[in-house]
């Protein structure tokens, strides 16, 4: 057992080592001097990441853009945290929302709400640059036939038609400045209300599946899907003024910088916003492509990105999944074989690894990444961690069920040769349980390559990517370019591992499972 | 070689061994045998320590048995069990010389010591390279005990060897082994339940009942001077084959 014990350590060190590689290889820390832009997971927030990644490449200074790293807890807690250095935040989801703790006063003048946000900022290290120029406020929106039919013309006839099927995006339904407030300011009766994917919504209504969603008014979509935007007739919602938010230790070290971010102080009105959110949208350009495009035309800076090509796009998110997997699934098969061994030779251990590991499996894919974020941040790491305990349950079960298969008879005839321990496990154990063991491993890789994808919620990348754009834009085609893809790397690998069985299996216990 | 000092293994309440004292003599084989479940593949396992004693001493070459030396022990014995003894990922040759290649034999003395065995069992030597799943069940038996006697052992421990074989090969087997057991004049214990069989290749029968010995001597002895009533129905039951072993010697 100590040689085990040590065995175990011994690769958890290796582990560590492999993970902390990837990190470097990945961007889990970034070089210095190189500013790193933020952006939320929805259009606008990405075109606004753009104009502010734009605007710093225009000073010659080195900048990254993190794109769509997630929610607003999320990327706000990176700012703080000092993963990003900018981004751009709205009041309202800052008053209501991120500091809802503090019990700043909306109702105040503006010019003192702006104020006490500006030094309750300060105490997270953040400083409040200033106005980008336009509101994106909520709205409630109804597609306008079916809003002539019932008469809708404000949020308080709403109150008449309890029947009405309401789709809000996940954040609004969740937001105390959101559903629950809006539901209980103006008493609205309606049960069938449910939480989707914002732009998932508004195809909901375009297909008449539902009749009310939230908008925001500088949505593309309020055209497109041709809706009514309700009027807001008793005021509950408030001013959602997008202002640029950056941290205040990047003034000494870069002010260039800061000056740099400033010049999108002011820059973009309404108009101009739900003209790039179209652009985007509607005509299916790149958010690089829209922001560029403003940049030249307001601030006359010319720095048109060259767009990638399909080869290359596919080429990274190839390169960025196979990295996800590949090393999730080398640390995973590293402790889990181990683990399985130990829970097979200790039955106490063997239970409580069993369902240790059985209980990190029941958690959503998606949740694991969450918890992941207080820990290892933002981008690739979390997304390690979480695939990798993903991918420990099967192995485990699989090495663990593999060696308590082992026939009575052939342990004892092991035993009665007087073979040590260690070499009974390498020799006789290890090798017979070895096609199980395989089965286990290939069924966590076929799993993996499957929740890698969603580690582009996270900003890790990978094939998640197009497809977290295909919804966004409803753009079918994108999300085949990340979705077919995966499906063929799952595919792969399960080919992949039934090779490594035909070479590593001897012929004499070949095409069975079990080794008894 | 073997002494059993007043054993006994009890399974919850039943007793599978009950108060057993043995001498094993060297260089002679011994057979053990009664009907099912008598105790006699305990008490071959208790000798090469699979199973420990819950009362009572079991000495090898005036040593008793204990957790400390059990392992060296196994190494001066060889052990074969009726089927299923073979690892089926490994060749036969594999699986005779493992144990060889665990205490760093070299080739220059693995091979000539597989041939010499190979032609003691009479096995095939293009058979090595094949895995059990590809030999037959008699062949199978021959790797088992070229296994048992590749480290030399001064006692040879068999459990019913025969038992899963067809009547043909049995008896070509059991002509086999008696030259084997002849020829390399070891100590000998082999459990079987059949009368014929044991008296065949052993020269002291231990017939057991219910976890205890009734009569230990030779095969003549129990045809003539059995020990209490259920040697006489014993060896009565298997009267048949008797005759049979009469007609051949």
């Amino acid at each position: 057992m100590i040689i085990v014990s040590r065995f175990v350590a011994r690769l958890l060190t290796a582990v560590l080592l492999a993970g902390m590689v990837a990190c470097l290889a990945s961007g889990c820390t970034r070089t210095d001097g190189e500013v790193s832009i933020g952006s939320k997971k929805f259009t606008e927030g990405i075109v606004l990441g753009e104009v502010l990644t734009a605007l710093v490449a225009d000073a010659d200074i080195p900048v990254r853009h993190r794109r769509a790293l997630g929610g607003t807890r999320i990327v706000y807690n990176a700012l703080a945290n000092g993963e990003i250095d900018a981004y751009i935040e709205y009041s309202g989801t800052l008053i209501h929302e991120v500091l809802a703790d503090a019990g700043l006063d909306a109702a105040a003048d503006p010019a003192t709400v702006r104020e006490q946000l500006a030094a309750r900022l300060a105490e997270d290290g953040i400083r409040l640059g200033g106005a980008i120029g336009f509101e994106n406020n909520f709205a409630l929106g109804v597609p306008k036939p079916r809003a002539t039919e019932l008469g809708l013309a404000r949020i308080s006839d709403l109150r008449a038609h309890p029947d009405l099927r309401l789709r809000f995006g996940n954040e609004f339904m969740d937001r105390a400045d959101g559903w629950p407030g809006l539901r209980d300011f103006y008493a609205l009766p309606q049960r069938d209300v449910r939480g989707v994917e914002h732009e998932l919504a508004y195809r909901a209504l375009g297909s008449g599946d539902a009749d009310v969603t939230e908008l925001y008014t500088t949505d593309a979509e309020i055209a497109y899907y041709d809706l009514r935007t309700l009027d807001d007739d008793w005021r509950y919602f408030r001013r959602y003024d997008a202002l640029l938010l950056y941290r205040i230790d990047l003034e000494q070290r870069q002010p260039e910088a800061v000056a740099a971010l400033k010049r999108s102080v002011g820059l973009i009105d309404a108009p101009r916003m739900i003209a790039m959110n179209a652009g985007v949208k509607i005509d299916g350009r790149s958010e690089a492509d829209v922001a560029s495009e403003l940049l030249r035309v307001e601030l006359g800076i010319d720095r048109t990105p060259p767009p990638d090509g399909f080869i290359t796009r596919l080429l990274r998110h190839t390169w960025q999944h196979a990295v996800l997997v590949g090393i999730s699934l080398t640390a995973a098969v590293l402790v889990a074989v181990p683990l399985g061994i130990v829970a097979a030779h200790r039955r106490r251990i063997g239970h409580l690894v069993l369902a240790t590991v059985g209980i990190a499996q029941t958690i959503p894919a998606l949740a694991l990444l969450v918890f992941m974020i207080p820990l290892f941040g933002i981008g690739a790491g979390p997304a390690l961690v979480a695939l990798f305990l993903y991918s420990l349950l099967p192995i485990v079960r699989n090495t663990h069920a593999g060696i308590t298969g082992i026939s009575a008879l052939l342990l004892e005839s092991a035993e009665a040769l007087g073979l040590p321990p260690g070499a009974r496990l390498r020799r006789i154990e290890l090798p017979l349980a070895m096609p199980t063991v395989l089965a286990g491993i290939k069924t966590a890789a076929v799993i993996n390559v499957g929740a890698a994808t969603l580690g582009a919620l996270i900003g890790a990348g990978g094939y998640g990517q197009p497809i977290l754009a295909g919804i966004r834009l409803d753009d079918t085609a994108l999300i085949l370019e990340g979705a077919v893809p995966a499906a063929l790397f799952a595919l792969a690998a399960s080919w992949l591992f039934e090779r490594a069985e035909q070479a590593v299996v001897p012929r004499g216990i070949r095409g069975r499972v079990g080794g008894g | 070689m073997f002494q059993l000092d007043r054993i006994t293994k009890c399974y919850g309440s039943t007793a599978a061994l009950d108060a057993v004292t043995l001498t094993v003599e060297p260089g002679r084989t011994t057979a053990l045998i009664g009907p099912s479940g008598c105790g006699k593949s305990t008490l071959l396992r208790m000798l090469i320590g699979l199973i420990e004693p819950d009362s009572g001493r079991v000495l090898f070459d005036g040593e008793a048995l204990h957790p400390g030396n059990v392992r060296a022990v196994r190494r001066r014995m060889g052990y074969v069990i009726q089927q299923g003894g073979l690892f089926p990922h490994m060749t036969a040759r594999e699986n005779v010389t493992l144990m060889a290649s665990q205490l760093g034999w070299r080739p220059e003395r693995i091979e000539p010591r597989l041939a010499e065995l190979a032609e003691l069992t009479h096995f095939p030597l293009d058979g090595l390279d094949r895995y059990p799943l590809e030999l037959s069940g008699g062949q199978n038996q021959r790797v088992s005990l070229m296994r048992a006697l590749m480290l030399d052992p001064e006692v040879l421990l068999l459990d019913e060897p025969l038992g899963a074989l067809d009547p043909m090969i049995r008896y070509e087997l059991q002509e086999d082994l008696k030259q084997v057991f002849a020829a390399l004049g070891k100590t000998v214990v082999i459990v079987t339940h059949d009368l014929a069989e044991a008296g065949f290749l052993a020269q002291t029968i231990v017939l057991m009942r219910a976890g205890r010995v009734v009569q230990a001597g030779s095969l003549s002895d129990m045809v003539t001077a059995p020990a209490e009533p259920f040697v006489e129905q014993f060896v009565r039951a298997q009267r048949s084959h008797l005759d049979a072993f009469g007609d051949k010697s």
